[in-house]
Formats: structure tokens, C-alpha cells, sequence
């Protein structure tokens, strides 16, 4: 559990010159992803989020620093199938992800890269299938599919590998809102039932709540990192990168301003409630 | 919006005995047919073929209706080569003259063999496309056209980029219909106009629709090798390709049927 499967040290990454401007996205970023965790990375856009997520399975290697993976780094080249194959990815658009045209040979496309024999491959596909609640669908055009199901059905294949860790980078940002949350719980269910380490990328304040672990970005650095409700408590220096809090840390961080005792790191809307009560009471 | 009744490789789900057939033994019976129906030259031969496609339609369950509907946009192209060979057609039989257009009998039978051919040719290919998936299409021609790996023919990515592109249809096809929708919602006219007009009119349609493509395609080529793709070498399959008795069974009737056309034609049949 405490050996960190992803290790970034220092890590700067610069795109390369375009019309004579190269501009610096991460700028030193040092994180450990510890083996069963749930870590939310949450900033800005433009802040380097994605960068950073596109360097765990070495789809972009360091221009400064070491990134590695399971204690590889992610620049030897001879091991790339082997980090690709611990770290999965998830991107944002599922259209975009999607190989197959039927639903189950989409989710087989990654073990059959992988030479995995076909009987295992069909343990796999129906396995995995069913950890995101998409089985009924396994015959069904993707196309036709919302896009919840199909973001669903991409992290099916990603599933397929076996990973010991998944990288999502904004998976919900093109979905509606049901589809957001089939998603969320999705994740939520590989990290809690079967132990998979999820690196969850998002700009929306909600998702994040939800992990045991919140990184926050601003300008290619790492700006807070802790348990989701201290770093939210601090919500001047979160507004001053240009980031909101939930709702329910901006009306209990309203309430303090009016000088009102209220506890700041009350996240969910349970525990908002009760402050409140308490409040009221106490009046 | 029309473009959304585009099917192509109209793949009809089902459990017939043609349908599970193995590909390769569908596509190698498709070109067998196709070869004896250029073979074939008379009433007999040609009854012979019909009796086999329909039958074949048969056991497939297809309905009549879906594989008249297949021969539609082809129905023009089959008339036209019908009148151009019956216009062109020399024989002795002459029916009758008008100036210097003969008709004759052969001309008649000629044109008339021609119109089956092609309407027999479209069906045989319908069924083949009507009952087998794209993706057991691909699989087929792969594993039928694997030998070519031994001169250096990229058999593999041939085989995926076909099964890419057809996965991509649908999604390019709705894209279309969102740029077409933002560019009439400014103004842009796609529907009159004279042809050299409506081909202008298709620039502000195909230039972001290229564009959008080039960044679809750079995105999947990330999350493809982001699922450890490396081309086909040390690949498995989930469904493997396997011959049965059945498969055994259509071959070589298929290749006893088309070499009995061959022999009734040679004979002057």
C-alpha cells in the first residue's frame, strides 16, 4: 500500500518551439502516487494537469526531472509496454478511444495487443464489462451508446490491461450530468472493490471532493496537496489561482466572513447541514 | 437530415447458417459466385446461379424485400449497360430495322443476360455484407490475404485501418450533420445554386471536417498505444477464425457449382 507506483522528481516538461515561443507547462513538479489510492488533480485550465497526466505512462517524457513507474523511469524505451501496461489511461472525448465497432472487441482490443490467449481475453473482456456495468451492451454498436455508457466502455479497456493504476484525464468533461455521475461511480467502485490506483484529472470542485487525496495546480507547480477538506478550507488562496470550493465550503466560508463560528473543512452536504444546526442551536 | 440513413456494410445481426459461417469461407464462396456468373452464358447456366443465390438467400433468412432494396442504386447503371448492349449487339436474328439501329435476338438475350448479371453480382455481394459483421470482414480478408506477408504487404494494417474506417463512419457522418447545421445556422447554402455553386458552397463544410478528422485520428493513435498497440505482431484475437464442417461443405459445393458452369459453357450451354 505505501510504495508509490508513480513517481515524478522534479519534473519540467517545455513543448517544443512554435513560431519561435516555447513555453514551460510544468515547472518542477515533485508527487508521489501512493499503490491504492484515489488522488484527484485539480486546476486550471492551462495549468498542466493534463501535461502531468500525460507523463505517468510516458505518452510525454520530461524535458527535466525523472518520472518513474513502478520504479522504471519512464524514459527507457525498452520498457514502454511495460509502464503503458501498469499505468492505464483514459482521455477526455470516448469517441476518440473507441477502436472497435462492436462494444466487447473494442474492450479486447488491449489484452489482444498483449498477446493474452483468447479464452483469458474473454475472462477479461466479460470481467470488465461488468465492472462498469456495460455486460448487457457487450454486443451493441458504440456508437449508438451515450456518452457516459461509451466513456464507460473506454475505461472497460483500459480495464482489459489488468493496470495496477488508471490515469483519467477529464473523463467527464463531455458528458451531461447523469453520465457524470455513472462515471464517477464507476472509478469510485475500481479504487474501493478491487483496489486499482485511480489519478482522477478535473477542473469540477465535486469530483475532487471525492478522493481521499487533492493535488492543486497553478501555472505547472504543485500548489496544495492533502485530504480534500484542508486543502478546501483554504479557500483564499484557492480563489486567488482562480478556483472556486464547493458550494458547501463557499456558504460556510461566507457565513465566517460575517463573522459568524463555523467550521470550514465540512464537505459533504450531511456535515454542511449539521454545521449549520449546530450554528442555529448554539444561537 | 438525410445523411443519417446512410448505411454502409449494412450488417444485419442474426444466427442463420450462413450467417455463422466462417468470413473467410463466405468471401472465397462470394468470389467463386462472381467468377462462375461471368462464366455463365445461358438460360440453364444462369438458372443454375439463380437457383444457388436464391437458395443461399434462403437459408440466410435475408428478407426479399431488404435485397431488392440493396439492388436500387444500381438498378439505374444495370438498365443503362442493358440498353447499351442491346443497341450495340451484332446478330442474324433481326427483328426489326429503323435506319441504321438493328435489333436482333441476340442483341435481346444479350442485354437481358447483362441485367441478371449485375443484379445477380450486386445480391451475392449483399448477402455476403448482410450477413457477416465488419469486424469478421476484416478478419477474414486478413487472414485470407496473410500469405502476402511473405512479399512485405502490410496485410495487418491494411485490415485495421479498414475496420478504423468503418468504425469512424457513424462518427464523421454525425459530425458532418453538426458543421452543416452550424454553418446554415450562418447563413450558409447548401441546397441551391447551380453544381459548380454547391461544390463552393462545400468548403466551409469540408475544411473543418478535414480538420476535425486530423485531431480525431492524432487522439486515437495516443490512446491506441496507450492500450500497449505495436502492430500486429505477437497479436491474439478474442474471436479466432475457425473452419468447420459446414465451411468444408460450402467450398466444395461452391467450387463443384462453379466448375459445372464452366463446363456447361464450354459445351455451348
Amino acid at each position: 500500500m505505501s510504495q508509490p507506483i508513480i513517481k515524478a522528481q522534479d519534473l519540467h516538461f517545455t513543448y517544443p518551439c512554435v513560431e519561435g515561443v516555447s513555453t514551460a507547462v510544468l515547472n518542477g513538479v515533485d508527487l508521489d502516487i501512493q499503490e491504492g489510492s484515489f488522488v484527484a488533480i485539480l486546476g486550471h485550465n492551462g495549468c498542466g494537469k493534463s501535461t502531468l497526466a500525460k507523463h505517468m505512462n510516458a505518452v510525454l517524457l520530461p524535458t527535466g526531472g525523472t518520472v518513474y513507474v513502478d520504479n522504471i523511469d519512464t524514459a527507457d524505451e525498452a520498457q514502454l509496454l511495460n509502464i503503458r501496461r501498469t499505468v492505464g489511461m483514459v482521455f477526455q472525448n470516448p469517441d476518440n478511444q473507441i477502436v472497435a465497432n462492436v462494444v466487447e472487441e473494442d474492450v479486447a482490443f488491449a489484452p489482444e495487443n498483449l498477446g493474452v490467449p483468447p479464452e483469458e481475453i474473454r475472462r477479461r473482456v466479460d470481467d470488465a464489462l461488468k465492472a462498469v456495468g456495460m455486460y448487457e451492451f457487450r454486443e451493441h454498436a458504440p456508437h449508438l451508446l451515450s456518452g457516459g455508457q461509451k466513456q464507460r466502455v473506454a475505461i472497460a479497456g483500459v480495464i482489459a490491461m489488468a493496470p495496477r493504476c488508471i490515469v483519467l484525464d477529464e473523463p467527464t468533461a463531455m458528458l451531461d450530468p447523469i453520465g457524470r455521475a455513472d462515471v464517477l461511480r464507476t472509478i469510485k467502485a475500481l479504487n474501493r472493490e478491487r483496489g486499482v490506483t485511480v489519478v482522477l484529472i478535473t477542473h469540477h470542485m465535486d469530483e475532487a471532493a471525492q478522493a481521499d487525496r487533492l493535488v492543486v495546480m497553478s501555472k505547472g507547480k504543485v500548489v496544495a496537496d492533502g485530504e480534500p477538506r484542508q486543502v478546501f478550507s483554504h479557500v483564499e488562496e484557492l480563489k486567488a489561482i482562480g478556483l472556486t470550493v464547493p458550494q458547501t465550503t463557499e456558504l460556510l466560508w461566507q457565513l465566517r466572513q460575517e463573522g459568524l463560528d463555523v467550521p470550514l473543512d465540512a464537505l459533504s452536504d450531511e456535515e454542511c447541514a449539521q454545521a449549520l444546526c449546530n450554528l442555529l442551536r448554539a444561537d | 437530415m438525410a445523411l443519417k440513413d446512410i448505411t454502409l456494410g449494412q450488417y444485419f445481426p442474426g444466427n442463420s447458417p450462413i450467417h455463422r459461417l466462417d468470413p473467410r469461407t463466405k468471401i472465397l464462396t462470394v468470389t467463386l459466385f462472381i467468377v462462375a456468373l461471368f462464366t455463365a452464358k445461358s438460360f440453364i447456366t444462369y438458372g443454375l446461379m439463380f437457383l444457388v443465390l436464391a437458395a443461399a438467400i434462403a437459408i440466410s433468412k435475408t428478407p426479399i424485400r431488404s435485397v431488392l432494396r440493396g439492388m436500387k442504386p444500381v438498378l439505374f447503371i444495370a438498365i443503362f449497360t442493358g440498353v447499351l448492349n442491346l443497341l450495340y449487339s451484332t446478330g442474324t436474328h433481326v427483328i426489326f430495322t429503323i435506319g441504321f439501329f438493328t435489333l436482333t435476338w441476340e442483341g435481346v438475350f444479350h442485354a437481358f443476360f447483362m441485367v441478371v448479371r449485375i443484379m445477380m453480382l450486386i445480391a451475392g455481394t449483399f448477402l455476403l455484407t448482410y450477413t457477416t459483421s465488419p469486424i469478421l470482414l476484416t478478419d477474414g480478408l486478413e487472414s485470407l490475404l496473410s500469405p502476402l506477408k511473405a512479399i512485405k504487404v502490410p496485410v495487418h494494417e491494411l485490415a485495421m485501418m479498414m475496420s478504423i474506417a468503418l468504425r469512424f463512419i457513424p462518427t464523421l457522418i454525425e459530425e458532418t450533420d453538426k458543421i452543416m447545421s452550424a454553418q446554415q445556422a450562418r447563413g450558409a447554402d447548401f441546397e441551391t445554386g447551380n453544381i459548380v455553386q454547391r461544390a463552393k458552397a462545400l468548403i466551409p463544410l469540408l475544411v473543418p471536417l478535414f480538420i476535425s478528422a486530423f485531431r480525431r485520428a492524432d487522439e486515437l493513435a495516443v490512446a491506441m498505444e496507450c492500450r500497449c498497440y505495436h502492430g500486429g505482431k505477437g497479436r491474439t484475437r478474442l474471436r479466432q477464425l475457425k473452419y468447420q464442417t459446414a465451411d468444408l461443405i460450402t467450398l466444395v459445393l461452391s467450387v463443384l457449382v462453379t466448375v459445372l458452369v464452366w463446363y456447361l459453357a464450354r459445351m455451348g450451354l
